[in-house]
């Protein structure tokens, strides 16, 4: 039975790293700056998902702490990103 | 890998909602090339957002619950910290878009639409 849950884990990573690439065309020639800045969103949360259904795959807890951090470092650099194509500056005085 | 051996009612259940994550995320995926405009686009990666991320989270409380043995909820933190902080997200940048676009695309790089 846990074959099956095997081949869905490889499925789902598979659907991940294959969803990074049109985030990198994006990435690469998304017209506006905020393209890119959607880009890189969409980008980490991929990423934060791979890393999670390895976790699964693999076993250990240990894979759950980096998809944390993960989440947490790409919220603060999107809203940095946004906060400074919005005012010029990300920190305002 | 997984050496463990899981009950049918663990196996199938988790195995569906990572499937239905995957197709879910690498459609949200495409959608970013596949619309037109940057007010289309911005709708598109929610759906991995929300989910995706969801699905995935769900199935792996089931299976780190029945391989420690005991309610393994820590994966509620990071699906509350993505629904509170992707909306801010979404509105910061969305802000950014209609300012910039006000402003005449003078910011831009020269390569408007």
């Amino acid at each position: 039975m846990t074959t099956i849950l095997i081949v869905a884990a490889y499925f789902a990573m598979g659907c991940f790293v294959l969803g990074m690439v049109p985030c990198m065309v994006r990435l690469w020639r998304g017209p506006t700056a905020q393209d890119r800045v959607l880009a890189l969103d969409a980008l980490y949360i991929n990423g934060m998902l791979t890393i999670l259904v390895a976790g699964i795959l693999f076993n250990t807890m240990l894979y759950f702490d980096i998809a944390l951090l993960i989440a947490l470092f790409g919220f603060v650099g999107s809203a940095a990103l946004s906060k400074f194509l919005l005012r010029g500056e990300v920190i305002e005085p | 890998m997984i050496e463990y051996d899981l009950p049918f009612w663990i196996a199938l259940p988790a195995a569906v909602l990572l499937v239905v994550a995957g197709v879910l995320a690498l459609t949200g995926s495409l959608g970013l090339i596949r619309l037109s405009s940057f007010y289309q686009r911005i709708h598109a990666p929610t759906m991995g957002n929300t989910m995706g991320v969801g699905c995935v989270l769900i199935a792996s409380m089931m299976v780190f619950s029945w391989t420690q043995s005991r309610p393994i909820l820590h994966e509620v933190l990071i699906v509350l910290l993505l629904f509170l902080t992707s909306p801010v997200t979404a509105m910061l940048l969305m802000r950014a878009a209609v300012y910039r676009q006000r402003e005449g695309g003078k910011h831009d790089d020269g390569r408007n639409e």
